[in-house]
């Protein structure tokens, strides 16, 4: 009798941390369950075995940086049924996207001797610039248990369930005390994607937006509203410049605040 | 993975280290018996994080250098805390330091658990990966799972997650938790202490490939600790440095065959970091019951054989939970969960012990804290030339393996070192020549 196929998986890396690939190796308690409800089919950081494509899922960590890695996605497109991004580095390009708003050569030559060596391209990109892409999941780092829902919610063919609102809404909800009201923090809740439960303000902080914008976030007013506690607009351009620089609401504000 | 012929006259070629974190490949050029050519190839891409933390302030680096690696985070962020208080002149409270060290800890063991049970155990028993390992051992690997975990809620506590902790800062934490949240570890850490002695003595009964050398080991040593968040750089053959000298004793070398930057000392020649090294020079300050426990596998300095680093990383791993432990038990907690900082004009270095070795930060800020000038050396780049120079002696010995064996066989001389490719980039030449 011939055994049931399971689904192949498939985990690959471009420029990145390996932060969120890790995090399925963190899934302590469900690593072997995952195991066996999926084929590991390609997964270098866990494992010498490479079992050939086509893969019914491939994770996507990391952006695109470089010339040779601008093909390799192409490939890896057409060998997945189902291509899923995970991470700031793969849906908006990382905090490697830092060089998008200068010249990279600079970039190079203060870090490497030779600069002839380096292949680099100019910009780094998100995946979803060069393919088509199933499905996003916020996050510098991604959180765990939202993978795990992932994974599982495409296994059984349906949507994933990870709420779209902003951590805002996630800290009221915990019952957490505002510390943009109470400490008059800097704090880029209202503009941020869920998915961390709050956890910047739970630890008395503000958040720095490591989920990417929320959609239609109002980046505008929020600023408007630092600069009227005081935040000078060189601060305010770094705030939006951080590990989702490159997403488009983000980018956008952080140009307002350029040289003014 | 490619391999080619006989093993008189081959190349042995792996396009894509796996195992490791981030990208790598082997090559090694076999001719006549003879290693002509031995490298690891580093062709992950760069991220230019010295170049895009200029301009960047004070507050920032121990959010930004984590993102070099998520498998130490945490590292990354002691190391760049530290330099940033050294150029200020900011001292952190005793309460602070023990509960770094106690973060610390929390790294160590998710980091070095990861590598005993998950990446490098399959090697010695011949297993592509831990799922397959945990097939035939589901004891051993339900052991290294939890005791994985149990290290990871010491960083979740206190950091908030484990891969990028959102707590620490310059001058502390942003938070203290609840007292009693630390009290609620120590059962699981008592547990896991008694399964870190299990380890050891389970990775001392893994066949050991015979390969004696002799290194020059280099270190953090503290007066009273193992070498951690503190020290002198020290190494066994007469180095004893304050880490304010680190770039006159160290330096990085452009090595024409294979295009990379490797961090050599003075004279040229190379130097091993990490696990092996911080046991060998560190072996009176582990704990007694580390101590006792390393004797009682026969595991007393010196070690040089790179393949029992598997065996000293769990060693390091049992005193990582008995030094959690005395932390948590001591009960004594910071009133203020940070220090005030107050930035000025100036240089400051930070060198700590990252799980896989010394990571070394230095940065120069004007007088309000913005960064002029940053430079990091992650341990992989330190340990780059010494594990090609492994490789170099140790195939010439395995001639008579199949090539499938032996490629498998550089691999785990590899992994010896637990790599971290990502880490090790940011500076590296890039050998931009590909095979695929
Ligand atoms: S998104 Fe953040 S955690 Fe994930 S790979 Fe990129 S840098 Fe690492
Ligand atoms: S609060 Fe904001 S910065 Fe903090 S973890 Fe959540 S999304 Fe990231």
């Amino acid at each position: 009798m011939a055994e049931i196929k399971k689904p192949k998986l498939a985990v690959w890396k471009f420029a990145s941390c390996d932060g969120c690939q890790l995090s399925l190796l963190d899934c302590e308690d469900e690593l072997l369950a995952v195991a066996d409800s999926v084929q590991i089919a390609n997964f270098p950081e866990a494992s010498r075995e490479i079992i050939k494509g086509p893969y019914d899922i491939s994770l996507v960590e990391g952006s695109i940086t470089t010339p040779h890695d601008a093909e390799r996605i192409h490939r890896i497109r057409r060998q997945s049924k189902l291509l899923i991004t995970i991470g700031a580095c793969a849906t908006a390009g990382g905090i490697q996207a830092l060089r998008n708003f200068t010249s990279v050569d600079s970039y190079v030559t203060t870090v490497y001797a030779t600069p002839a060596y380096i292949s680099t391209l100019k910009k780094s990109t998100p995946i979803s610039e060069h393919v088509p892409v199933d499905f996003e999941l916020r996050g510098c780092p991604v959180n765990k248990y939202q993978l795990l829902e992932v994974i599982n919610a495409y296994l059984n063919g349906r949507k994933p369930n990870t709420p779209p609102h902003s951590v805002c809404m996630e800290c009221k909800s915990k019952g957490l005390v505002c510390v943009a009201v109470a400490q008059k923090t800097v704090c880029m809740g209202p503009l941020t994607h869920a998915g961390c439960g709050a956890l910047c303000p739970e630890y008395n902080r503000g958040c720095f937006g490591c989920y990417g914008p929320k959609e239609t976030p109002n980046t505008a007013s929020l600023a408007a509203w630092w600069r009227e506690h005081g935040e000078k607009n060189t601060d305010i351009m770094r705030s939006f410049r951080g590990f989702n620089a490159y997403a488009e609401p983000f980018r956008k504000e952080s140009e307002a605040h350029e040289n003014i | 993975m490619k391999t080619s012929d006989a093993p008189k006259n081959s190349t042995i070629k792996v396009d894509y280290l796996a195992r490791v974190e981030g990208e790598g490949s082997l090559y090694v050029k076999i001719k006549k018996g003879q290693v002509t050519d031995a490298r690891l190839k580093i062709f992950e891409p760069p991220r230019f994080f010295e170049a895009f933390l200029r301009g960047r302030t004070w507050k920032e680096p121990p959010d930004i250098t984590a993102r070099i690696c998520g498998i130490c985070p945490v590292a990354y962020q002691m190391s760049s805390c530290h330099a940033i208080e050294d150029a200020f002149g900011v001292k952190i409270s005793p309460e602070i330091r023990e509960l770094r060290r106690l973060l610390y800890c929390g790294e160590w063991i998710e980091s070095h658990v990861l590598h005993v049970y998950m990446l490098h155990a399959p090697d010695f028993l011949g297993y592509q990966d831990v799922i397959a390992l945990s097939k035939d051992h589901p004891e051993a690997a339900q052991r290294g799972l939890r005791m994985k975990k149990i290290g990871n809620d010491i960083v979740t506590l206190l950091g908030g997650r484990e891969i990028h902790p959102i707590n620490v800062r310059v001058g502390g934490f942003y938070k203290i938790p609840a007292k009693k949240r630390f009290a609620e570890l120590l059962e699981n850490l008592k547990w896991a202490r008694d399964a870190a002695v299990e380890t050891v003595r389970w990775a001392a009964t893994l066949p050991m490939p015979d390969f004696e050398q002799d290194y020059t080991f280099v270190a953090l040593r503290h007066a009273e600790e193992y070498g951690m968040n503190e020290g002198r750089l020290v190494s066994n053959k007469g180095l004893d440095i304050d880490i304010h000298q680190y770039n006159h004793t160290f330096f990085e070398k452009h090595v024409a065959h294979s295009n990379a930057l490797q961090s050599v000392m003075e004279d040229g020649s190379n130097y091993f970091v990490g696990p092996l090294a911080r046991f060998n020079l560190n072996f009176d300050r582990l704990s007694p019951l580390a101590r006792e426990i390393a004797r009682e596998v026969g595991y007393e300095p010196p070690v040089t054989n790179p393949f029992r680093s598997i065996v000293v990383r769990s060693i390091e791993t049992l005193y990582a939970f008995d030094e959690a432990i005395r932390i948590i038990e001591a009960d004594v907690f910071p009133e203020q969960a940070a220090v005030e900082v107050r930035p000025r004009a100036g240089t400051g270095y930070g060198c700590t012990e990252a799980p896989r070795g010394i990571l070394f930060h230095r940065y120069k800020f004007d007088e309000r804290g913005t960064i002029l000038d940053a430079q990091i050396v992650p341990p992989t780049s330190q340990n780059q030339s010494t594990i090609e120079r492994d490789l170099r002696n140790f195939v010439p010995r395995n001639l008579d393996l199949s090539d499938e064996e032996l490629t498998w066989k550089c691999e785990q001389a590899i992994r010896n070192y637990d790599p971290c490719i990502s880490c090790a980039t940011h500076f590296l030449k890039l050998d931009i020549e590909r095979e695929s």
